[in-house]
């Protein structure tokens, strides 16, 4: 009979503490700094590295024996996209097969403080969406096999440097002190960036923390891509006054130098 | 130096663009021809979007063409009526080939279009040359004998709206130039060219056009059918890069007349089998990339996010 109160007090134990984490304010909530807030897209844009540091106030004692392990993520806005399939067709190579993807992050990166799958279980990951493969998000119709295409997205965006798993790389000092940084590529499309930190412990997480980041086109940038957007009849003649002055000058200037 | 590219979204090195233009523009001044469709190829091998690709080089022909014009006005060798006929087929062909590439666009075969496109007409066209000045240079080594005569082509002699084109000392039919200008305004729309390299020999061989007028009249009729296709592109795809075509032109304009200086030591038969090889080459690399098994297979397009 003692034994089985003590299973049953032992089977209840996590539950108890869970509901507590629901209801409550966590033990150990994030405060957290990024190196920049916004990032300006100009003319020279060559990428940019986003600093993200903080550390952990905790308010009361901590349960359990399991270490802190903290997760980073910055997301870019999510887009749909068309994933297309080449095959050969009559002996050539074409485009045969496509499956809309409803929502994927235009960049994503996942920085970790040991290896992913020992930092968080695929439940966790699947509620929060904090893995590459869960950030995208419901792929629709139009193949038998639509997880070949989720993959070739992970697979394209990984090799252009967009989709980035960093495993080991936030340091954590003294389970309170965190820091990591991450490099934004050049090719970056504009819009609300998010950063999400995680806090987790027996690869369950415990605290969750987001900020935002403002990715925008500044300047001649902003303007130009304004103006070929929301007046493009006028965009596409000053494209054309902008060739036929070139023309006109380069003509002038070389006739110049052939009179002298 | 990276410059960020506002509309392709794209950062690349704006020397290899400069480099890029000046190469191409050297080309265009040494044979005469546009060099959109040497440009174009070269622009999809530096990661620029092809939809992007195709509509900027039409805006920067736009100013290679005008460059151009002006000195052809100034020596009278423009036929403005042929050019006005080639002009309204041209805004034809230009609509309608806009049209098919949005239709192809949204069905994602636009790539394997511009792509065909090119390997069928560059092939044709640098087999033709090829052939033709190894031809003359064999000719011209034999002996001097006199010029083979065009003899006429009944057919379009017995179309009807005949009329009087006096710079080019033509009374011709409008339909076989309307046609012309139709072919050349698709071509223009989907392969981002201007469509000289089929306007030239089209002009000298179907409506057999003297040879001095052809290049004037040519180039003022590109002007008018890139323009129109510049438009379309910025009004309906938004994807016109202004940023990128300065950045081609003013290494263009330059090359362009440093080609031209080059092209005077150099003979005619010389300079036609360079410009053979070179456009089969661009033909036999596209030829290539269609025919074997690509790296990856899939691709992604962002066509929902405009």
């Amino acid at each position: 009979m003692k034994r089985l109160a003590l299973i049953c007090a032992l089977m209840l134990a996590p539950l108890a503490g869970l509901a507590q984490e629901d209801d409550e304010t966590p033990p150990e909530s994030i405060v957290v700094g990024l190196s920049q807030e916004s990032v300006a897209i100009t003319a020279n844009f060559n990428g940019s590295e986003i600093l993200v540091f903080g550390a952990v106030r905790r308010d009361g004692p901590v349960e359990g024996e399991d270490p802190l392990e903290v997760i980073i993520s910055i997301e870019g806005p999510p887009r749909p996209a068309t994933v297309r399939r080449m095959d050969r067709n009559y002996g050539i190579w074409m485009n045969v097969e496509s499956v809309e993807i409803d929502a994927a992050p235009t960049f994503y990166a996942v920085a970790t403080t040991a290896p992913f799958n020992e930092v968080i279980t695929s439940t966790e990951d699947l509620r929060h969406r904090i893995s590459i493969p869960r950030a995208i998000r419901a792929v629709g119709t139009g193949s038998d096999r639509p997880a070949d295409f989720t993959q070739a997205v992970i697979r394209i965006r990984s090799d252009a440097g967009l989709y980035q798993v960093l495993e080991n790389t936030v340091t954590l000092r003294g389970e309170t002190l965190f820091n990591t940084s991450i490099a934004l590529p050049a090719n970056l499309v504009e819009g609300d960036y998010r950063a999400r930190i995680f806090l987790t412990r027996g690869r369950e997480v415990v605290s969750s923390y987001t900020a935002a980041i403002e990715v925008r086109k500044v300047g001649l940038e902003r303007l130009i891509y304004t103006l070929a957007h929301e007046r493009p009849l006028v965009y596409g003649l000053l494209s054309l006054v902008i060739a036929i002055a070139a023309g006109w000058s380069a003509s002038a200037v070389f006739r110049y130098i052939r009179s002298n | 130096m990276l410059i960020y590219l506002p509309i392709a979204e794209v950062s690349v090195n704006a020397f290899l663009l400069l480099g890029l233009g000046g190469l191409v523009g050297i080309l265009s001044g040494m044979f005469g021809v546009g060099g959109g469709f040497l440009m174009t190829p070269l622009l999809f091998f530096i990661g620029i979007p092809p939809a992007v690709a195709v509509a900027t080089e039409a805006n920067q022909i736009v100013a290679s063409s005008f460059s151009g014009v002006l000195a052809h006005f100034k020596r009278k060798t423009v036929d403005l009526k042929m050019g006005g006929v080639l002009l309204v087929g041209g805004l034809i062909g230009a609509a309608l080939g806009v049209q098919l590439f949005n239709a192809l666009r949204a069905i994602g075969q636009v790539d394997l279009l511009v792509k065909l496109s090119y390997v069928v007409f560059l092939g044709i066209i640098g087999a033709l040359m090829f052939v033709e000045s190894l031809n003359a240079i064999a000719k011209s080594r034999k002996a001097s004998g006199p010029p083979p005569r065009r003899h006429h082509r009944g057919w379009i002699h017995a179309l009807p709206f005949k009329t009087r084109f006096r710079t080019s000392g033509l009374y011709l039919s409008v339909i076989p130039p309307l046609l012309v200008g139709v072919a050349v305004g698709v071509l223009a729309a989907i392969m981002g060219v201007g469509g000289g390299f089929i306007m030239v020999p089209a002009m000298i061989y179907i409506l057999g056009m003297p040879t001095k007028v052809v290049v004037g009249t040519s180039l003022f009729q590109i002007i008018f059918v890139t323009a129109f296709s510049t438009l379309l592109h910025a009004t309906t795809n938004f994807t016109v890069d202004m940023v990128l075509a300065v950045l081609l032109l003013v290494g263009g304009v330059v090359g362009a007349q440093v080609g031209a200086r080059i092209g005077v030591y150099l003979k005619a038969e010389q300079l036609r089998i360079l410009l053979a090889i070179m456009v089969l080459a661009v033909c036999g690399k596209l030829a290539f990339d269609l025919l074997v098994q690509p790296a990856e297979l899939f691709s992604i397009g962002m066509e929902g996010s405009h």
